[in-house]
């Protein structure tokens, strides 16, 4: 299926995970064409059956990943998209941040993987802001646009009760590397404007968990931040550097402590004001 | 038809690619991946009208091959520097010969290490001088460091602390242990200079090399790629001198083998003689062109032959069961106190 | 007896984005980002136009700028070698 500019082949041995991935990904177009392919894969011939063993393998992988339960598909495709993208793709500069978009302009919410922006992301866009997606922000090195990259947001353990009312799940999964996981697609409006970018206007770098602080970052810092943030900045080459000047320079960036969903949300609506 | 041959065909003849419907680009894609065409794919393809999200995919393997490419020639930079007190040109090999030479060759080649030819005199001293500028012993086994320095055309892999690229040294082009002796002398004898203390192998003796790296000292895994090098160098600067070269290095044999497939899979101007497959050889094109459309190896045992293949050329049999020995002993010892 | 000489690297070989202290600098023919902190920026552009040995070196920078310690010739001679292996600057 194709999610904002990038389309995924995705096989399997098993039926149940392409099920489940038909399923969340219902809204989703279905491209002819797809510019990675990757496999969920048995580990080995017996461990198809017996306590079956998922490894993902294709275009992009990572050889010392450790294989997951059966029950644990849907993870392990989610995993085999973020390496797909993470590993190959060039026609972006790639941010670990949740975006989300009012109009025309776009917050970028950048951190570590973690419920701290995916869930401050989720929670946004069911309050009139537009989901770009949780996982990567996709800058255009020529015009410096963020592209959407909307796929499900995977919340875990506590972040679970955020879920909203009436949204489209995966199946309740336990016993994860990371606990228990469940994946939310996103509202239907995100999934069908996946094709409009929009201006980063505010980059964040949010803390969850700490009492409420905010602070601007020097110059220096939040360069060096975005590029620890980048998965493929070194791999862009010059365009990369010049991507990422460029957002520096004229996006103007904030750390953000906040101690609970709410007062993160709050405080993202007040600073977006303030701009 | 299927991906593979999709590939061959089009990097034979890119007008090809307009009959490709998108579903099988997704495939053919996905084995020029497997084999590390893509960017050769794509440099054939370039300025061709194709649909929008295929010219993307492609651009980014243009993207990849440049910083393949730049990478591979500061890699090459920084070890010339490392080795100016040496007073030899630091003669380079396969890909990075290519980029720096500026040959077809080359063009969105993917390269890995730096692989350097010297003559073997200058080998303790290069070794040293790479140490002293951080480059660091990849293994610490005191047999296969052993059987590196021994048999091997080459020393142990070098990483380089911060960079963390691996530079090969050789000082012949076929383990000691194997069969055909090239003239690493001549090899290094008529090596062509660049700038900046570098060299690289001329003209034939390159062909030579991508055919006996090839047929001689491999699985054939990756097949496909060096083939192409084959196909690239001799379109670019003929066979003139080859066969003579190659029977001087007593090579024949893999040169003629090479000739074949290159013609036989892309289409390569070489004389009649040349132009018809043999028994075997179509083994080996079976071989490398042996992926399916998610770009999975398949036929398994026809790959396991030429991996047995591949162990034998490079020792002798007695010598290869005793290393194998060894390495089950070590590998026994490994398991047992873990 | 003079040292080596040194020069820059040529200017179209880099990408050079000021900060604050810190200057980016993007070294085309590596591909490496480096975060150049004072001197280099300055020992840059000192090598820039012409090479100059270590000493010269010091005193065109002392004229300018403060190395700040009693032993510039250690200081400078530190950056350079960093410098060096960076391949932004190189022997003559």
């Amino acid at each position: 299926m194709r999610v904002g500019p990038v389309g995924f082949r995705i096989g399997s041995d098993w039926h149940a995970p392409i099920a489940a991935l038909d399923a969340l990904y219902r809204d989703y177009p279905r491209p002819e064409f797809a510019d990675y392919s990757f496999r969920l894969e048995a580990v080995s011939p017996w461990r198809r059956r017996v306590r079956p063993s998922v490894r993902v393998a294709g275009d992009y992988w990572l050889p010392d990943a450790s294989p997951l339960p059966l029950a644990q598909g849907l993870l392990a495709a989610e995993m085999g998209m973020n390496l797909q993208v993470a590993l190959g793709h060039r026609r972006h500069l790639l941010l670990h941040a949740a975006v989300v978009a009012r109009g025309d302009r776009a917050i970028l919410m950048s951190g570590v993987s973690g419920a701290g922006k995916s869930t401050l992301a989720l929670m946004l866009s069911h309050r009139g802001w537009r989901f770009l997606g949780d996982e990567f922000a996709m800058i255009d090195p020529d015009t410096g646009l963020a592209h959407p990259f909307p796929r499900p947001v995977s919340l875990k353990n506590e972040s679970l009760s955020l879920i909203p009312e009436g949204c489209r799940t995966g199946p309740l999964l336990t016993g994860t590397p990371k606990g228990d996981v469940r994946h939310v697609a996103p509202p239907a409006a995100a999934i069908a404007a996946m094709d409009e970018p929009a201006r980063p206007a505010l980059v964040i770098f949010p803390r969850f968990g700490f009492p409420s602080a905010l602070s601007g970052l020097a110059p220096t810092e939040t360069f060096m931040r975005l590029t620890q943030a980048s998965t493929n900045y070194v791999a862009m080459g010059e365009a990369g550097f010049q991507a990422l000047t460029r957002l520096r320079a004229q996006v103007p960036a904030v750390a953000l402590d906040y101690p609970d969903g709410e007062a993160g949300v709050a405080a993202v609506e007040a600073l977006w004001e303030a701009l | 038809m299927s991906a593979v041959r999709t590939l061959v065909a089009l990097l034979r003849d890119p007008r090809r690619a307009r009959a490709v419907d998108p579903a099988h680009w997704t495939e053919v894609l996905a084995v020029a991946r497997a084999e590390t065409l893509a960017g050769t794919l794509a440099y054939r393809l370039e300025g061709l009208a194709l649909p929008g999200e295929v010219v993307g995919a492609l651009a980014e393997a243009r993207i990849d091959a440049a910083e393949a490419r730049r990478t591979a020639l500061w890699e090459a930079n920084r070890v010339a520097l490392a080795l100016r007190p040496l007073g030899h040109p630091v003669i380079l090999l396969k890909g990075t010969a290519f980029v720096a030479a500026g040959l077809a060759a080359g063009q969105g080649r993917a390269i890995g290490d730096c692989d350097i030819l010297l003559p073997r005199p200058l080998l303790d001293h290069a070794e040293k001088l790479l140490v002293d500028a951080g480059w660091e012993w990849m293994k610490s086994d005191p047999y296969d460091d052993l059987y590196y320095r021994q048999w091997m055309h080459e020393l142990p892999p070098l990483v380089h602390g911060e960079r963390g690229r691996m530079v090969d040294v050789h000082h012949t082009i076929l383990p000691l242990t194997a069969r055909p002796t090239p003239d690493a002398q001549a090899l290094i004898g008529d090596a062509e200079v660049l700038d900046g203390g570098l060299a690289v192998l001329c003209h034939t003796d390159m062909i030579v090399h991508a055919a006996a790296h090839l047929l001689a000292d491999g699985e054939l895994a990756g097949g496909l790629r060096n083939l192409w090098d084959i196909h690239a160098l001799i379109q670019e600067r003929g066979m003139e001198g080859l066969e003579t070269r190659a029977a001087h290095h007593g090579l024949s044999f893999a040169v003629d083998r090479a000739l074949r497939l290159t013609h036989a899979l892309y289409g390569t101007t070489v004389p009649a003689r040349w132009q018809r497959l043999t028994m075997i050889d179509r083994l080996y094109r079976c071989r490398m062109m042996a992926r399916e459309g998610w770009a999975r190896e398949r036929h398994k045992a026809l790959r396991m032959m030429f991996y047995i293949r591949s162990h034998l050329i490079r020792m002798p049999l007695p010598m290869l069961i005793r290393h194998l020995w060894i390495k089950w002993r070590k590998g026994k010892a490994a398991t047992g106190s873990g | 007896m003079a040292g080596p000489r040194y020069r820059a690297a040529a200017a179209a070989l880099l990408i050079v984005e000021p900060l604050d202290m810190f200057t980016a600098v993007f070294h085309r023919p590596s591909g490496v980002t480096h975060l150049l902190n004072e001197p280099a920026p300055q020992i840059l552009e000192a090598l820039a136009d012409e090479p100059l040995d270590r000493d010269a070196l010091l005193a065109r920078l002392a004229q300018n700028f403060d190395l700040g310690e009693a032993d510039g010739t250690a200081v400078l001679q530190a950056r350079l070698t960093e410098l060096e292996t960076a391949g932004l600057v190189d022997r003559v």
